[in-house]
């Protein structure tokens, strides 16, 4: 991969809590539109790793470049970061309970974010549109004006991911959109991101091999901190290392 | 030989009189009867050393008799006496030696003594000598004494000549020390006083310091030219060291310019002026500002009728003609910067001390901090509780305090059996608080810190019902009044000592408990992941009921060592939690070293902010908070900060 | 839009209905302009309420809306309160010095006048000077520019410093707290320049309007208060309906959410402290005119903590029951508290209202916690409902 095209890149990052060391010289890069999953047994990094590039925590030493011209993340705040075109998914689904699916899809849209101009905004046509083929994509056309709240598990992980796109981004951080889904479910979420991931990077934290495996992208290892292994799904599953993290020794 | 005995005890008796006639202050006196009846400065010298000489115990009530004009001569025989009242007529008389009445006399045939004040002055030193070298110590004390109080330049080589021969080591040191402060008030040696006054520098007396402050008094001067025989202190500019406007009174004062015109003044020679609803030429009703008034008075100066005024410009005029300047009263140069210099050194060192009394003060304050607040991060640390009742669990103990001096009278006793009572009383509200309500709101922080003031509300309602309005006392015990007092500026009460050991205890105790007992382990482990220690056999429930406990009873021991120099009303609590709430904040949650450190940094702050400004302790305690509400800003989660995913955000 | 907006928000129809009905009986049934049932004391009680009902709906926006828990909030009733109440005294106090003076021989200058007046107003705290504070206190229309100004920026500055740094939650509330605190001890000193615990008094004479009676004034304040409250429930309502409203409910739920979605949190939750302090500042500068005093007593702790009790019982949330709770609350403690309900003989024991109210209000104010955290306004929810099912 290129300079050019790579949109996100870690270099030796490392952060620690209380001398732990979450992340160690961690360096990982990604394309403007590529789909790459991220596993790794737990305390591997993966969270923490998100943490850094979305703003949350910051990294102890080490660049996080975003972007064409490679700003440093490390010193922004989270919401210039998320205005920047990165966009999160967390590992529970986190939607706003109490308000409509609308309402929640409204919010998220790409529109001027500024205080004043949200209290003054008025919704146009061209939002409200965009607003129904965002739900339609997600699948919940029918549910717009549910409160999100009474949506189940599987519906409100899509409304979140429907959320992120709404944002118009150029990087989604998914953590762990699979779980707790039944296996149409699943296999709704693996469409979904592959077509997001034609116009936008897309990284997906996950656990569940089958899941990666239908997503049929490349796959980065993460253990205690660092980048173990990267390639094909087949390629780091055969892996010496990947199989006695994973397998123990 | 019968004969021979009578004889010999014959010649005794008429040589007994003789004898004892030399050992009788009468006697002595008509010795020196001249110098007694007309006593003068030239004369009196002999007799002085006469009675010296007689060492008679009658010696110093006769002198001081004597020089308040109370020794009255018998004009018959020559003879002197005491009056019992000279306005009386006849007169009672009274023997000098013994003081015993010996019956009435015509007041005309008594002289009253009145020896002029040349010889009175004689007559107080001599007192004073014949006191300092009395044989009883508790006499030469208090005349040692008295000189502190009252001395003058007499006392001086008395005391120097008396602490040379002062037996007694301690009233001997005194005396010296004496000598040295009487050196640099009333010595004539200008190179003594100033060795004097430099051996003072690293003392931090008061009475020091009063003995050199009158050196360096000044009187504010002006005059035409600098003169060059003052001591000068320093140069005033008129607008800088003073005003103006002062500057100028000093000079109509020392008649060297025109007194001014103040505004009432004239207004008033204005009023004076008002002819037919007219002054000069202004309508009255014109005069509503201060430059018409100006041109009505000018006006008037004009036709005669009022004195010129002083402009601005004269004023100006006068004061750049003169200088004016602080001059020393003492005149000698080297005595003031002796003393300029020993002063300075000495409050160089009172500021250490007082350096290190603040230091205390704020230690003690820490203490209370700390009492009142560990019990609120605890559990605020464990179970992310604010409790808003915690106040009113320290009033709770206060009021147990209270009401067990009633049943048990001795102070000794009653404090130590209201600690633990307040304890388990504080404890089983706690308990019960916990089990009633916040059990029922976990992870609604917010909503428990609304019940909790719900019940702030009632309980301190209830005790207002219970012990009324007024203030209760909670009395100390005798052994905790008074102060540990170390120099003249540190010291420090023995109730603020007793809570900071009390404090020191409670940390150590609880330090003991979180990390050595089963208890604390569970607590630690409950904190940090109550789901993993639930699934470890740990009951979270009792954990946090125990914990909810503890607190509130440390709470209730605040209460009572607050409620012993506090006063102790429904309001106790109140008064203290903002104060607990900043402790937890500002030290960090979770963590007793954290309260320490808050309840250290927010005692002292205090303390220090109060010595900036001692007149106001309420400013104080605004400029805290905001100070508080600023730290926050740069440590939000407190001094002493978890980090990573324990801090739970 | 005003049309649609409040034909989507049938409620607030309902809500202005109800006060202005409220605001015409308690006209008709007044001593002042009506038929004399109603007592001026009651009124300007009745007024003094709609003044609270709209510092609680001010609060029901950080803390319903936006999930800001102020425990200060009367700090900045206290500061609008004081801001024109400096007015009211001066003017005052200006009238009684130039007639006092009028039949001095010299007309009297500005400057005396001003002396007079500084002598009048802080003899009290032994004073004589008017302080810097005081310099605009003769202009009606500065004085009600700094109703609004000075507790704005106070809420500007506290809430920057505070959001800035992600203070939140308790510590939030704690530090709402520490603030009116500070300001409450710091004018309780007498050299803050408004008077130390004297506070300002005498503010219900309205100067100026030296020919109108109180039973008039307290209706026309009562009208007044009435328009406040009804402007400020379209304007909040308003506020909190569009994409606003939902972005500020987002917060109140979950920050970190919106952060993530590109929002700058810090500057919505400043906007709406800031606005919410300035309406509360308003509702200060409305009742202290019909409280006749104010001391820095009013703006201690306690007494933002019961505004914050008012609008837990009505129900937090929502803007009726914001001001339901501090109506119905405060005006029962005062019928309580003033002695007029009747007594509870046990036979060994007589509940004295004056004694045991506070206990109830407590102990049912940790029930209604407990039990219905929605507050009053749930229960109505709950019946429009029923109703509707």
């Amino acid at each position: 991969m290129t300079r050019a095209e790579t949109l996100l890149e870690l270099d030796k990052v490392s952060v620690s809590f209380d001398g732990f060391k979450a992340i160690n010289e961690l360096s990982f890069a990604i394309g403007s539109a590529e789909l790459r999953a991220i596993i790794g047994p737990n305390g591997a990094g993966k969270t923490t790793m998100m943490d850094i590039i979305t703003g949350k925590t910051r990294a102890d030493s080490g660049q996080v470049k975003y972007g064409d011209h490679a700003i440093d993340l490390q010193n922004l705040s989270e919401s210039a970061i998320a205005q920047a075109g990165i966009g999160r998914k967390f590992q529970r689904p986190t939607v706003f309970e109490n308000q409509t699916v609308l309402e929640n899809l409204t919010l998220a849209l790409h529109n001027d974010r500024s205080p004043l101009k949200v209290l003054f905004n008025k919704t146009t046509e061209m939002d409200r549109r965009r607003v129904d083929t965002l739900a339609d994509e997600v699948g919940l056309t029918d549910h717009l004006h549910r409160t999100a709240g009474e949506l189940s598990h599987g519906q409100k992980q899509w409304l979140e991911i429907g959320m992120l796109l709404a944002q118009e981004p150029r990087l989604l951080l998914v953590d762990e959109p699979a779980a707790g889904m039944t296996p149409q479910e699943r296999e709704h979420t693996t469409d979904m991101l592959k077509r997001a991931a034609k116009t936008c990077a897309v990284v997906v934290v996950e656990h569940d091999m089958e899941f990666v495996r239908r997503l049929d992208c490349r796959v980065t290892v993460l253990h205690e901190g660092s980048v173990l292994a990267e390639g094909s799904i087949d390629h780091v599953i055969q892996d010496r290392q990947v199989i006695e993290v994973y397998l123990g020794r | 030989m019968l004969r021979f005995l009578a004889t010999f005890i014959l010649v005794l008796c008429a040589l007994g009189p003789a004898q004892a006639q030399d050992q009788n202050l009468q006697y002595i006196l008509q010795d020196h009867h001249k110098a007694v009846e007309r006593a003068s400065r030239k004369t009196i010298d002999p007799l002085l050393k006469a009675l010296a000489d007689g060492k008679l115990p009658a010696v110093p009530g006769f002198l001081d008799a004597w020089r308040n004009k109370n020794v009255w001569m018998s004009k018959e025989d020559g003879q002197f006496y005491f009056l019992a009242d000279p306005k009386a007529d006849p007169v009672e008389i009274i023997d000098i030696e013994t003081g015993e009445a010996l019956g009435t006399h015509a007041r005309k045939g008594m002289k009253q003594l009145k020896p002029n004040s040349g010889v009175r002055t004689i007559l107080a030193s001599a007192l004073v000598e014949f006191q300092l070298k009395d044989p009883d110590l508790q006499t030469r004390t208090e005349a040692v004494l008295a000189i502190e109080r009252g001395a003058d330049a007499a006392h001086l080589p008395l005391l120097q000549a008396a602490a040379e021969t002062e037996p007694n080591s301690d009233l001997k040191l005194r005396m010296s020390r004496l000598v040295r402060l009487l050196t640099i008030r009333f010595s004539k040696d200008t190179d003594a006083r100033i060795a004097t006054i430099k051996s003072f520098a690293s003392d931090t007396s008061v009475d020091v310091r009063s003995a050199l402050n009158p050196l360096l008094e000044t009187r504010t001067n002006a005059a035409p030219t600098l003169p060059d025989t003052i001591n000068l202190a320093r140069r005033l500019v008129p607008g800088q060291q003073f005003s103006t406007d002062e500057a100028y009174d000093l000079l109509v004062k020392q008649g060297l310019a025109q007194p001014r015109q103040d505004l009432a003044a004239r207004d008033a020679i204005l009023i004076e002026n008002i002819v037919d609803g007219r002054v000069g030429d202004a309508p009255v009703s014109t005069l509503s500002t201060e430059e018409a008034r100006d041109r009505a008075y000018q006006k008037l100066v004009q036709l005669g009728q009022a004195p010129a005024l002083v402009t601005r410009a004269d004023v100006r005029a006068s004061l750049d003609e003169h200088v004016f300047y602080e001059e020393y009263l003492e005149p000698d140069p080297g005595i003031t910067t002796a003393a300029l210099a020993t002063l300075d050194s000495i409050s160089n060192r009172v500021d250490l001390y007082a350096t290190i009394d603040l230091g205390l003060d704020g230690l003690s304050l820490a203490s209370i901090y700390f009492l009142a607040a560990i019990g609120l991060a605890i559990t605020f640390g464990v179970m992310g509780v604010i409790n808003m009742a915690h106040g009113e669990f320290i009033m709770i103990g206060a009021y147990t305090g209270y009401v067990v001096q009633q049943v048990i009278p001795d102070y000794t006793t009653s404090i130590i059996v209201a600690l633990p009572l307040a304890f388990i009383l504080a404890f089983a509200a706690g308990v019960a608080l916990e089990r009633s309500v916040i059990r029922h709101l976990r992870h609604r922080p917010l909503e428990t810190l609304l019940a909790t003031f719900g019940v702030s509300i009632a309980l301190q309602q209830l005790a207002k019902n219970i012990f009324g309005t007024q203030a209760r006392p909670l009395t100390a015990p005798a052994w905790l009044d008074g102060s540990w007092i170390i120099n003249d500026i540190i010291s420090i009460s023995m109730i603020r000592i007793a809570i900071f050991a009390l404090a020191l205890a409670f940390l150590g105790l609880l330090i003991f408990i979180l990390t050595k007992t089963r208890f604390g382990l569970e607590v630690r482990a409950v904190t940090q992941n109550p789901r993993m220690a639930s699934s470890m056999g740990i009951n979270p429930e009792r954990i946090n009921m125990l914990t909810f406990g503890l607190g509130s009873g440390i709470a209730g021991i605040a209460g009572v060592a607050i409620g012993l120099f506090a006063k102790v009303t429904s309001e106790l609590g109140s008064a203290y939690i903002v104060q607990s709430f900043m402790t937890v904040v500002v030290g960090g949650v979770g963590n007793i070293w954290g309260t320490l450190a808050g309840a250290g940094m927010i005692g002292s702050l205090q303390k220090f902010i109060e010595w900036l400004n001692p007149s106001n302790t309420l400013a104080a305690q605004t400029y805290m908070i905001i100070f508080i509400i600023i730290f926050i800003q740069f440590r939000p989660k407190g001094i002493i900060a978890l980090k990573g995913r324990a801090a739970g955000d | 839009m005003e049309r649609t907006f409040l034909a989507r928000n049938p409620s607030v129809l309902v809500f202005l209905g109800a006060l202005a009905l409220f605001t015409l009986t308690v006209t008709i049934l007044s001593e002042g302009l009506g038929i004399g049932f109603l007592s001026t004391s009651f009124i300007k009680t009745l007024g003094k309420t709609l003044c609270l009902c709209l510092a609680a709906l001010a609060l029901d926006l950080v803390w319903g809306y936006c999930g800001i828990l102020s425990l200060g909030h009367f700090a900045f009733f206290g500061l609008g309160g004081y801001m024109i109440g400096m007015w009211l005294m001066y003017a005052r106090t200006e009238e009684i010095v130039v007639s006092s003076l009028a039949n001095v021989p010299l007309p009297p200058t500005s400057e005396e006048i001003r002396d007079a007046i500084g002598t009048q107003i802080f003899g009290v705290v032994g004073g004589a000077e008017l302080p810097m504070i005081w310099s605009f206190a003769d202009s009606l229309t500065i004085q009600l520019v700094l109703v609004v100004l000075v507790p704005g920026i106070l809420a500007f500055l506290f809430g920057w410093l505070a959001f800035r740094s992600r203070v939140s939650g308790v510590y939030l509330s704690i530090l709402t707290q520490a603030m009116t605190l500070a300001l409450s001890l710091y004018l309780f000193q007498n050299d803050s320049g408004l008077r130390g615990n004297n506070g300002l008094s005498g503010l219900q004479n309205l100067p100026g309007a030296e020919n109108v009676s109180q039973a008039t004034l307290s209706i026309l304040f009562l009208w007044g208060s009435a328009l406040a409250l009804g402007s400020f429930y379209i304007a909040s309502a308003w506020f909190m309906s569009g994409k606003f409203g939902s972005a500020i409910r987002a917060i109140r739920d979950d920050e970190n959410r919106l952060r993530y979605l590109g929002y700058w949190v810090e500057s919505y939750k400043l906007l709406v402290f800031v606005v919410s302090a300035i309406i509360t500042a308003i509702a200060g500068a409305l009742y202290y005119p019909q409280a006749g005093i104010i001391n820095p007593a009013e703006i201690a702790p306690i007494a933002s903590i019961y505004l914050v009790v008012w609008v837990a019982i009505g129900g937090r949330g929502r803007l009726y029951g914001a001001v339901i709770g501090a109506a119905f609350v405060s005006l029962i403690s005062s019928w309580f508290t003033g002695g007029q309900a009747p007594d509870i003989p046990l036979g060994f024991y007589t509940i004295k209202w004056v004694d045991w109210w506070l206990v109830l209000l407590g102990f049912g104010f940790v029930l209604v916690t407990l039990y219905a955290p929605k507050g009053l306004g749930g229960l109505v929810d709950q019946l429009v409902r029923r109703k509707s099912a």
